[in-house]
């Protein structure tokens, strides 16, 4: 048996992985004390971190972010609704945040996994508190109609720092956005038919917002441009509001604490051995969005804090950068 | 500088809301503890230790089982994300390793929810723990701060006030009188225990440094609340 005074010899006799895997804590701190982490990063490093836009070509706006092993798919999907009579003049958002079963191990079909319902809280409150979307934009005739967004983000690998790729693929599948040709319509008097425009094909978009109108009936249509010259007298209603046009974009960094290390961005193995966890999400005009601490028995000191912060800051640069390869990658095409 | 924010009820931006606590009002749990702050006003049931843990927890510690009931409605999003920021902050205040393969159960029921809703049930928790006799390290006091407009700092918002501020951040911090660490260990990084923070939420956009005056203010404020929950924990009963 392993016992705590013999330690020392037992692992010099122990193979690294039995190690490893009796004694994960004391493994890990060994590594610590040298300030790497088992896969080689320094603490204060991210993993690699790649995004792909228009990942679902049938939704209005998609992403595929990947942190390391960590991979989440976000799809957008936009869909007309009566506005609330509380703000007549707002669309909604819905975001959904789902982890099946071949995400993780401990993920079984049936009962969603309890980080699953967090996580899917966190990212609603994180959107919507940081100003990204603006919900006045989603509106098109006020108290009668307005965009739902349905954003539905699917984590197909679990490997710690499961709100960070969220976010980013969220953020990644919001921003890609680009202008539709608006259409100079003479209005008529008349019973307008709508009919969904299709992004035609040089647009690889990732968010647009379909062309409308409204009919007599007050029911909100799509629109085509195809078909007979009719269609030309009637009036798009949200023209001009086609682009999605974002605030500023919350990014986040999870680190672990562990007595007084702090490792950025921890993997699924680090996350359960070091029970604490905090969560910082910053904005690009540098305010703290979220501070998200759930208990744990690390507690965090102000040093601790501002280390955090600094830590989120530096990371907020790399996925700025890592955003604008992606969307330069996109006009490209 | 002005920073007097004048609030509805009349209260300075330091003050909090009439507090309120009462332990072993249920009689058939094996702790129980109400604490109101002004309308907002919680319940806590402890039930526990009872033998065997729930699946995927592990059976060489005490497993915390937190149940939140709201006032109205189902059970969704909103309340298991509070079911597990309070497991988590209760597991960093008991000593796990007592009662191995054990499950405590907390039942937190909203009577009435009025701003400050989670630091309540938090405080409200640990009362009830008291009052079951589970081990634990230190209590843990909670409040709720937030950043009005102009950047000055309120404490104890009441709903409305919370809907009106541009950010709110409920803020949970260790009560180390009643600890059962040594004397020498009550130094961490040159900062004493209390200082460190165990749980922090918010919402809204604040800048950084609002945020760590939040924190300051929570700080002096949770010491004060200490000082009254100790003095009614050790004089009850």
């Amino acid at each position: 048996m392993g016992l705590l005074d013999s330690s020392g010899d037992l692992s010099a006799e122990m193979e690294v992985d039995a190690f490893r895997r009796l004694f994960p804590l004391r493994y890990y701190e060994r590594h610590l004390a040298e300030s790497i982490r088992p896969d080689g990063r320094p603490l204060g490093r991210a993993r690699d971190t790649t995004v792909a836009l228009g990942a679902v070509s049938s939704a209005d706006g998609s992403a595929l972010a990947k942190i390391g092993s960590t991979t989440m798919l976000a799809a957008i999907k936009m869909e007309v609704m009566t506005p609330s009579a509380e703000s007549p003049d707002e669309g909604c958002i819905a975001i959904e945040f789902h982890m099946p079963p071949i995400c993780s191990p401990i993920v079984r079909p049936g009962r969603p996994a309890e980080a699953a319902v967090v996580v899917s809280k966190q990212l609603s409150d994180t959107i919507l508190s940081s100003g990204m979307i603006d919900l006045k934009e989603l509106a098109l005739v006020s108290g009668k109609a307005a965009w739902m967004a349905y954003l539905d983000i699917y984590c197909l690998d679990a490997d710690g720092a499961l709100f960070d790729a969220a976010l980013l693929s969220a953020v990644a599948a919001f921003s890609h956005c680009k202008h539709l040709s608006p259409f100079l319509i003479v209005p008529t008097s008349y019973t307008l038919l709508l009919s969904l425009i299709h992004v035609s094909a040089r647009y690889s978009l990732a968010v647009q917002i379909p062309v409308v109108s409204v009919n007599d009936k007050g029911k909100i249509v799509a629109f085509t441009e195809e078909g007979d010259g009719r269609k030309l007298e009637k009036e798009a209603v949200n023209k001009e509001k086609i682009k999605l046009t974002l605030g500023s974009i919350p990014f986040s960094l999870t680190c672990a604490l562990h007595k007084k290390y702090i490792l950025a961005d921890p993997t699924s193995e680090e996350e359960s051995i070091m029970e604490t966890l905090v969560t910082v999400v910053m904005d690009s005009s540098d305010r703290l969005v979220s501070f998200y601490k759930p208990g744990g028995p690390a507690l965090a000191y102000t040093s601790l804090v501002t280390d955090c912060v600094a830590l989120t800051r530096h990371r907020m640069k790399e996925l700025e950068k890592i955003l604008d390869e992606a969307f330069s990658g996109m006009e490209v095409d | 500088m002005m920073m007097e924010t004048d609030r509805k009820d009349g209260r300075t931006p330091n003050q909090p809301r009439m507090l309120s606590c009462s332990r072993n009002i249920l009689h058939r749990a094996h702790g129980s503890a109400s604490w109101s702050r002004g309308e907002t006003k919680v319940l806590a049931a402890v039930y526990g230790p009872k033998a065997g843990t729930k699946k995927n927890e592990d059976p060489e510690k005490a497993c915390i089982e937190v149940i939140w009931k709201p006032k109205t409605g189902q059970i969704g999003k909103a309340e298991k994300e509070c079911e597990m920021i309070m497991k988590k902050t209760i597991q960093s205040i008991c000593l796990l390793t007592v009662n191995p393969n054990t499950t405590t159960s907390v039942v937190v029921q909203v009577v009435n929810d009025d701003g400050a809703l989670l630091p309540c049930a938090i405080n409200a928790a640990c009362a009830a723990l008291v009052d079951a006799g589970i081990p634990m390290k230190h209590l843990a006091v909670a409040i709720c701060c937030c950043v009005a407009e102009e950047g000055s700092v309120v404490l104890d918002p009441t709903k409305l006030e919370e809907q009106q501020m541009r950010g709110f951040a409920y803020l949970v911090f260790p009560n180390s009188a009643l600890s059962a660490l040594p004397k020498g260990s009550s130094l961490v990084d040159g900062e004493p225990l209390e200082h460190g923070i165990i749980t922090s939420v918010t919402h809204g956009v604040m800048s950084v440094d609002e945020y760590l005056r939040c924190v300051g203010r929570g700080r002096a404020a949770c010491a004060k609340l200490s000082d009254v929950l100790r003095r009614s924990l050790q004089k009850s009963e």
